[in-house]
């Protein structure tokens, strides 16, 4: 197994795994970066997104040996204290009940307003699609507008 | 339940300097409910509720799981009114599996049926009061004048006439030594500052950064991971297994049989699913491999040819039938539901000859600790039960089949070991919302009102599962919630229950039973308006003139939403009301078909009478949540059997509604005094027939089996 490098919320990091381990469990299992999630396995419901080269990503499906000299970024990435508009926004709205698919939803969130700082409700519809089996989402629409307003 | 040892001052003293200097309430709770604060056994804590610490904090033992509800918030909402506390102060941490935390609704440490708050609602206010009259003393002694001149507010206690004040912090040692007052009054509800407010829940921000410990993310030293190979039919059992290509994937370290299949322990989850993958099992598939839907469907419609046990009976029904001016006669049927919690399910368990530690997403900590002692040999006490967040519960952590696999593996292994579900692991092995059959008769005279009312509800019983003995004569009480609560004015009611078993497992789900009994009775009725030619709300309206509460929400639901006045071509509204762990709740929902023949709600306006209300924002994000819930299984949920399998496994199979497909939900809070209701799942049962009566005024097609699918 030749050690697969990529960097990790501005950290280089070199692991040994079997090249087709996901991202996912990499991240969880390997470097201990348990704010990323497992839901489905199958990239359906978005709880393992991050950024990869900044862009959102389903890590499930997402063999490591394609992150090899790529940059991700995790929740625990996203910001420092919690000071991104989206997490502000988040906690503004008072986002998450069970809070497990919430770090996708941020991940997902993020991106989008990255590269459209003011979406539309339709823009919205088309980027999160990720589940929410406590029915969030209409504070997570609400709380994308109000991070384009800088929260 | 043995009684807590009562407060002495000098153990009070005692505690207090174990705990390093802060005052400490426990509180013990007789099995009748009514609590009052009471002893700290030393050393302080297992059954503690609150520390006072001296730099200020505040700890809450929150005894109930977290699993989105909101319990972490409304809880402590509850201690800080009384105890006038900095609310910035507030911190808390999950309860260990002791008696003093039993639910006084269960008789168990549990959370469900919607009891948090109404079980914690005077209990945790009382010891609030206790605390805060100990620091009034304590300030008051400090100053050497009369505690009626001093106030607490905001973490300090002042001296009115001096504008002294004292910070809790610096009080907690004296107040220590301050007899426990017991019956303090509680303030008055005009006199409340957090309570009825919308306080920002506590749990938000370790929820927006990643790092809420949820189960699935516990890591204990030495810590292997295992995935569990199942029997593919419910009830099947491991004939013979070749653990040599398992054994042979990089990471595997043991594979071992236990009750439920086989396990694979790894280093991680991947390594373990790969060992799982490349393990060749041969089961015994016993009984239930010949189980299908199409099979349970004639059963139950069989079943219903016979007599039920009665579960109400007003007037004669079958009586008044034959002289009815019009008759109505319908079946209804509702699938199986899985719950699909978004974190699948979980524990670590290391059982070691000296005690066991569980770490757990559970719903039920006494169960799990039962359990532990069971299988690790030891006494209850030494078993410590860690409570993570639940990603989820939905009644499917109350069940203990994960925990199990845990403890059973780990004692296997002699490691800590923490087992994980995949999400096909979790579609396919859970214990389902009971599919259901519903028979209905109705009569009614000439002017329309209704003198005869028949249901008979055919349907699984969770409850000969796991409490058996609450099934008397073949009735199972809960089964039957909401068929026998049918309020409306009907002089000849009769509603009876046939139990039915399929061999497929069944549990509790988001309301339960209420699920499917709401959908039937609701849907029934507006067929009864519409047989009637009378307006569906204006029809139950006139049902329910002696139930008030039921009235207020159907009244401010239809009022909010506009009932009556026009829509955009091809929408239509539709309405229900429904009583569950004693709230209330009505909804409208206006609805579309589209094209392509699916149905598309836009907007739901839902009313709700919960009683005294800790946290509107809380209760509206439990009403939203619900409605989702209810509508993804309206429109597609679906668990269907074929061989003794479930077909379905995963999310494209097993359909969530997602944020494009979500409708603006509004929701209105009923100002009330009455009786508090639970607001986690009442919200649940009227979104299924609001939506169906909707589509029955846009298509005229009535819909009566569920999922709606597509109206094409």
């Amino acid at each position: 197994m030749p050690p697969i490098s990529f960097t990790v919320n501005g950290k280089r990091e070199t692991v040994n795994v079997t090249p087709d381990t996901p991202l996912l469990w990499v991240l969880r299992d390997t470097l201990g970066l348990t704010g990323t999630k497992f839901g489905c396995g199958i990239a359906q419901c978005g709880a393992c997104t991050v950024h990869l080269d900044g862009v959102a990503t389903r890590t499930c499906v997402l063999p490591v040996s394609a992150v090899a000299g790529k940059r991700v970024t995790t929740i625990e990435g996203l910001s420092k204290n919690r000071s991104h508009a989206v997490q502000r926004a988040w906690i503004e709205e008072d986002v998450p009940q069970c809070g497990y698919c919430q770090s996708g939803q941020i991940m997902a969130a993020a991106a989008l307003l990255a590269k459209t700082p003011h979406p539309t409700d339709a823009d919205i519809d088309t980027a999160m699609t990720n589940i929410c089996r406590c029915g969030t989402y209409q504070r997570i629409r609400a709380a994308i507008h109000r991070a384009a307003q800088g929260a | 339940m043995s009684a807590a040892p009562e407060i002495t001052r000098r153990d009070f003293l005692e505690a207090a300097s174990v705990a390093g200097a802060g005052l400490v309430i426990g509180f013990h709770l007789p099995a009748t409910g009514r609590g009052r604060p009471a002893a700290v056994a030393a050393p302080f804590a297992p059954n503690a509720w609150l520390r006072i610490n001296s730099d200020e904090s505040i700890l809450v033992v929150v005894d109930r799981s977290e699993m989105g509800q909101g319990v972490t918030t409304s809880l402590p909402m509850l201690l800080a009114e009384e105890l006038e506390a900095d609310w910035s102060k507030i911190r808390i941490e999950f309860a260990p599996a002791d008696k003093a935390y039993v639910n006084p609704m269960f008789g168990m440490q549990g959370t469900g049926g919607s009891t948090s708050v109404r079980a914690a609602y005077t209990p945790l206010r009382k010891a609030g009061a206790a605390a805060r009259e100990m620091l009034l003393s304590a300030a008051a002694e400090t100053w050497g004048v009369e505690k009626s001149t001093c106030r607490a507010e905001q973490g300090a206690v002042i001296h009115t006439p001096s504008n002294r004040r004292l910070t809790y912090g610096t009080l907690v040692v004296k107040a220590a030594t301050v007899p426990l007052p017991h019956d303090v009054p509680l303030k008055e509800p005009k006199d409340w500052k957090i309570l009825g407010t919308r306080v920002k829940r506590l749990d938000s921000p370790p929820k927006v950064d990643g790092s809420a410990q949820f189960g699935i993310d516990v890591k204990a030293p030495g810590m292997l991971v295992a995935v569990i190979a199942r029997s593919p039919v419910f009830g099947g059992k491991v004939q013979s297994f070749d653990a040599a290509k398992a054994k042979a994937v990089p990471g595997v370290k043991h594979v071992v049989q236990i009750s439920t299949g086989v396990a694979i322990v790894a280093d991680g989850y991947w390594s373990a699913k790969k060992g799982r993958d490349a393990l060749t099992v041969t089961w015994d598939e016993g009984p239930t491999a010949s189980a299908s839907s199409v099979t349970i469907s004639q059963l139950f419609s069989q079943k219903a040819e016979q007599t039920g046990a009665v579960a109400r009976h007003d007037g004669d029904a079958q009586g008044a039938l034959p002289g009815a001016a019009t008759k109505l006669d319908a079946a209804y049927e509702l699938p199986f539901l899985a719950h699909a919690t978004m974190e699948p399910m979980n524990c670590t368990a290391h059982v070691r000859p000296d005690g066991v530690d569980i770490w757990a997403p559970t719903q039920f900590q006494t169960g799990a600790q039962g359990l532990g002692a069971g299988i690790g040999g030891v006494p209850p006490e030494k078993v410590k039960v860690h409570t993570t967040y639940l990603g989820g519960g939905f009644g499917r952590r109350f069940e203990l089949d994960f925990i199990k696999e845990a403890l059973e593996t780990s004692k296997a292994t002699g490691a800590p070991v923490k087992v994980v579900w995949s999400r096909e692991d979790d579609i396919r092995n859970a214990q389902y919302r009971p599919a259901s059959y519903h028979r209905f008769q109705a009569g009614l005279d000439a002017s329309g009102q209704p003198v005869a009312w028949t249901h008979r509800v055919v349907a699984p019983s969770i409850m000969a599962r796991v409490f058996p003995d609450t099934v008397k004569n073949g009735l199972d009480q809960e089964a039957v919630e909401g068929g026998v609560g049918m309020p409306y004015a009907v002089p000849n009611v009769h509603v009876d229950y046939v139990l039915t078993d399929t061999g497929i497992p069944v549990g509790f789900w988001r309301s339960v039973n209420n699920s499917y009994n709401g959908f039937a009775v609701e849907t029934f009725i507006d067929e009864l308006a519409h047989a009637a030619k009378k307006d569906p709300y204006e029809y139950r309206r006139d049902l329910l003139g002696k139930a008030p509460r039921h009235l207020g929400v159907l009244n401010l639901a239809a009022s909010k939403a506009g009932w009556g006045t026009p829509l955009p071509a091809g929408r239509a509204r539709g309405i229900a009301v429904y009583k569950a762990f004693e709230s209330f709740v009505a909804e409208v929902a206006e609805v579309s078909v589209g094209s392509d023949g699916a149905p598309r709600v836009h907007r739901v306006v839902c009313a709700v009478d919960c009683g005294p209300v800790v946290n509107p924002d809380i209760v509206e994000a439990q009403m939203q949540s619900a409605i989702v819930y209810g509508l993804t299984a309206a429109l597609w949920g679906e668990i269907t059997i074929d061989k003794g399998r479930v077909q379905q496994s995963n999310f494209h199979d097993y359909r969530m509604l997602r944020l494009a497909e979500m409708p603006v939900v509004e929701v209105h809070i009923v100002p009330s005094t009455d009786a508090q209701g639970g607001v986690g799942e009442p919200g649940t049962p009227p979104i299924a027939p609001a939506v169906c009566n909707a589509l029955f005024v846009l298509t005229g097609k009535r819909i009566r089996k569920l999922p709606i699918g597509k109206m094409a």
